[in-house]
């Protein structure tokens, strides 16, 4: 189910611990990476992949709020709305977000590209107010200006990704 | 005076400072080098005890006794596991370590790998620092290629494994045993102790789980003394360290500092004073799970271990959350009641269900539903967390809370009168 160079960093990571099931978490990345979101079924085949039953790596899914069990658009959102980000205007970032894209935290936009989650702290609190685009370099000391420039970015790059098929 | 000596900041700034070849230039893995060719383990564990260094986490164990509690004669192996799942509201300084020194983080995990005779770490790294792994694991590439890391050290006979390994968004795997079940690939819930992970941690083998920070801090010490080390700070807590400002200051930022350093000091001089020349309101000196303190306190208090305990509060993990006279405690209060609700792990019901409910109580009063006896029934739901958890999550819970409501009443009654004001105003038409 997953690409070469994805089952190969899979072989990889087995060889890092004594237990194959402490491979568990970063094999459910990897295969985040390629999907977006942990299906059932992939969720069966890295239970076999590893050696484990898939109640166990289900009981992980669904605890670790990073992985999606369900599928999320292509640009995930996650604004952090805990204490710090909230004293410097957090809540109007990710209001701001929703009027812009018409969707409710945890919707997705109707064309997939964006869905907008709040989260809680990520340990950005110096450059608040913040989010996250899935797991890349945060987006820092944001403005409704810088948030603009953003969605402008993710679209265009959405958009050549598109073209190139 | 002169300036303060840094100790785990020292090459933040100079371009390029995460790559090996900058790291050299400043000091890099001279520590290991001077350890494995001319230490015995228990010497290096002796200088660590002499440093009076107390773990960065939060909790501010001294980590040479942590590190005493290894048995030595154990047949399993052991193993060193880096903290790096920094997830404590107002904390953000274990970031800009692996951001702009991840080899201090290598040395420091070869040091005490060294000292208690383990030949793997992990260091577990919060899933949201993705990037921050990926420097990581750029760094290990490079030690690994000039023999820093892996077999036969620097030519001994010592050899050791670090690895990173990722998380996935989970606060209570900052607890070091939830961190352990969940670098076994298992739910991140703590573990009862004792057994405590010195004596039975990962695998059920002797475990220590040490800081980002705290480790980081090893190779100066093993270079320079634990004596030099603990004079910087003060008897009791040894050294410097770092803080992280946020909030409503001019200059928030992650800060060495000397332990004992006045915290007004810190606001003023490196934090710029408070944004817009506003007044201070509240000061939450150690990350959010420790009491908020008032800006008279804050302004009298010393950033050591002993000081901030007499206003009531703690050093925690260093993070500053700075409020000025604008904000609402009641308000603030609430957000980080929900946190701890979503971050709660679920196994036990005081942290589980009495988060939730003590979220509903602070919802009602913020929409104007406050009941005249909700300060009570927050207080007693309060009495029915703290303590009688399955970990300290409960009581992270709790402590702001209590906190605020003892130094900032008038904003709880406030929000409680919103309400009242509400029922008397007729409704616009």
């Amino acid at each position: 189910m997953l690409t070469p160079e994805r089952e190969k960093k899979i072989d990889e990571l087995l060889t890092r611990y004594p237990s194959s099931r402490s491979a568990l978490l970063p094999a459910l990345w990897v295969a985040q990476e390629q999907y977006g979101w942990i299906s059932l079924e992939l969720q069966r085949y890295l239970a076999i992949r590893l050696g484990i039953t898939p109640e166990q790596v289900r009981e992980v899914v669904t605890f670790y709020s990073m992985y999606n069990d369900r599928p999320v658009g292509k640009y995930h959102l996650q604004v952090c709305c805990t204490t710090p980000c909230m004293l410097m205007g957090s809540d109007d970032v990710i209001g701001y977000l929703e009027k812009k894209l018409d969707i409710g935290r945890g919707q997705t936009t109707g064309d997939g590209l964006f869905t907008v989650s709040q989260v809680e702290c990520l340990g950005s609190c110096g450059t608040a107010p913040m989010l996250q685009v899935n797991r890349e370099k945060y987006d820092e000391n944001l403005t409704t200006e810088k948030v603009d420039a953003l969605l402008d970015r993710l679209r265009t790059q959405a958009a050549a990704e598109g073209s190139n098929g | 005076m002169a300036d303060p000596v840094k100790v785990v900041s020292k090459r933040f700034g100079i371009p390029d400072s995460h790559t090996l070849d900058v790291y050299l230039q400043h000091d890099g893995y001279v520590a290991l080098e001077k350890a494995v060719k001319s230490m015995q383990p228990a010497e290096v564990i002796d200088e660590v005890k002499k440093s009076a260094l107390r773990g960065r986490g939060g909790a501010g164990f001294p980590t040479g006794m942590k590190w005493g509690f290894v048995p030595k004669d154990s047949p399993k192996p052991k193993y060193i596991v880096c903290n790096a799942d920094e997830s404590e509201p107002g904390t953000f300084k274990d970031r800009a370590v692996m951001e702009f020194d991840p080899h201090s983080l290598i040395e420091g995990c070869l040091i005490a790998a060294y000292a208690l005779g383990s030949h793997t770490c992990y260091i577990y790294i919060r899933g949201e620092y993705g990037w921050v792994q990926d420097i990581m694991d750029v760094a290990i590439r490079e030690a690994y290629a000039k023999g820093y890391c892996g077999k036969n050290i620097l030519g001994t006979d010592f050899s050791c494994d670090v690895y990173t390994h990722p998380g996935a968004g989970a606060y209570i795997c900052g607890e070091e045993t939830a961190l352990l079940n969940s670098l076994e690939g298992k739910r991140g819930h703590p573990r009862i102790k004792p057994p405590f992970p010195a004596v039975e941690g990962l695998y059920g083998c002797p475990t220590v789980v040490n800081n980002v920070e705290t480790l980081a801090t090893v190779p100066w010490i093993i270079q320079h003394g634990g004596d030099t080390f603990r004079q910087l700070g003060t008897e009791k807590s040894g050294g410097t360290r770092l803080v992280s400002v946020c909030g409503h200051v001019n200059k928030p930022g992650v800060y060495e500092i000397p332990l004992g350093y006045p915290m007004k000091d810190l606001l003023e001089k490196e934090c710029g004073g408070i944004r817009n020349g506003n007044k201070l309101k509240a000061v939450i000196p150690g990350g959010s799970s420790v009491p908020i303190i008032t800006a008279e306190e804050a302004y009298r208090v010393k950033l050591d271990f002993e000081s901030i305990g007499e206003v009531g509060s703690m050093l925690g993990s260093g993070g500053v959350i700075v409020m000025d006279e604008t904000a609402d405690v009641f308000e603030s209060t609430f957000r980080l009641v929900h946190f701890y609700k979503h971050e709660s792990c679920g196994w036990c019901t005081p942290c589980r269900d009495g988060g939730d409910w003590m979220e509903q109580i602070f919802d009602r009063i913020s929409i104007g539903g406050g009941r005249s006896e909700d300060l009570d029934l927050i207080t007693s739901l309060g009495r029915n967390i703290e303590g009688k958890s399955h970990c300290a999550l409960g009581d992270a819970l709790v402590w702001p809370i209590t906190s605020a409501m003892k130094k900032f009443p008038e904003d709880f009654q406030r929000a409680l009168d919103r309400g009242k004001k509400l029922l008397r105003e007729p409704a616009a038409v």
